[in-house]
């Protein structure tokens, strides 16, 4: 990790990357998605609105997995300063955002035909609304951090402390059994059928690739931001 | 209740929002990198 903590370093590894896995991060999604919608079978008991699975659940991971990679981005700033840590973590917040919004709004529209409601204080949701409020959080602080021309110290051990709510998040079903069910995928098993979990599969690593490609994106926006910066001040010196 | 109009909403929402952060994600990396690369060159 401490080799590609020099920008140029990661410039080098980053360009070809970003194009290939927003490509196949693209075709990935189509087949994951064409096969979730056309082809794989209705659930015996959600029927049809099984679908929305295919976008709610990597959704739901992408949301968890930004803010994880916040932590270790910003344990990686406070411990070794190392200079791409804050940009990464600032680059996964705005893509981390988008997708647990998208899990919001996608679970919403699964749960009123299938709960037959929009929302329910229930403790996945709940939790997942906290992280959608703690992304607005960060990206607020990260701003107002970078116009104060501050290091990110401050972001930084937000976006640390606010790990705490990823296993909320996770185990929360397993604490509060309220209304959204227990985790359907493990590590090494699932309940769900083949003819259903491959496209999931498919679609989550398909969304995956893409949220890299838009993370790497976002840093490399951010580094030649800096350069152009740099390149400013010793005009005007 | 009918669950078409509840997928449809899901994936439009889903598909605009994944496309327009791609998108702008995209279009911001182009014009920055374009702008520190002209300033390299005019040094």
């Amino acid at each position: 990790m401490h080799a590609f903590a020099n920008p140029a370093r990661f410039l080098k590894i980053a360009r070809p990357l970003t194009g290939w896995f927003g490509w196949i991060g693209v075709a990935l999604i189509a087949i994951g998605l064409g096969e979730g919608l056309f082809v794989a079978p209705p659930d015996y008991l959600q029927g049809e609105s099984v679908r929305i699975i295919y976008i709610h659940v990597p959704s739901a991971w992408l949301g968890m997995a930004g803010w994880g990679g916040i932590a270790v981005a910003s344990l990686m700033q406070l411990v070794w300063r190392h200079p791409l840590a804050a940009v990464a973590a600032r680059a996964l917040a705005a893509p981390g955002a988008l997708f647990t919004a998208l899990c919001l709004i996608s679970g919403s529209l699964w749960g009123r035909p299938t709960w037959g409601t929009y929302w329910e204080w229930d403790g996945r949701l709940t939790s997942m609304l906290v992280l959608f409020f703690l992304y607005l959080a960060y990206m607020a602080l990260a701003a107002a951090e970078s116009e104060r021309d501050g290091e990110g110290r401050i972001t930084a051990i937000f976006g640390l402390v606010g790990a705490i709510n990823i296993p909320i998040i996770h185990f929360s079903v397993l604490w509060w059994r309220t209304l959204h069910q227990g985790s359907s995928i493990g590590l090494t098993s699932s309940t769900i059928d083949s003819s259903m979990l491959w496209p999931l599969l498919v679609a989550t690593v398909g969304f995956t690739l893409f949220f890299v490609s838009i993370v790497l994106m976002r840093m490399r926006t951010a580094i030649a931001r800096n350069r152009i910066e740099a390149r400013m001040r010793r005009m005007a010196q | 209740m009918n669950p078409l109009p509840f997928i449809i909403g899901a994936y439009a929402v889903t598909l605009v929002g994944t496309i327009a952060m791609g998108l702008l994600s995209y279009r911001a990396m182009r014009d920055a990198e374009r702008k520190a690369d002209g300033l390299r060159r005019e040094r």
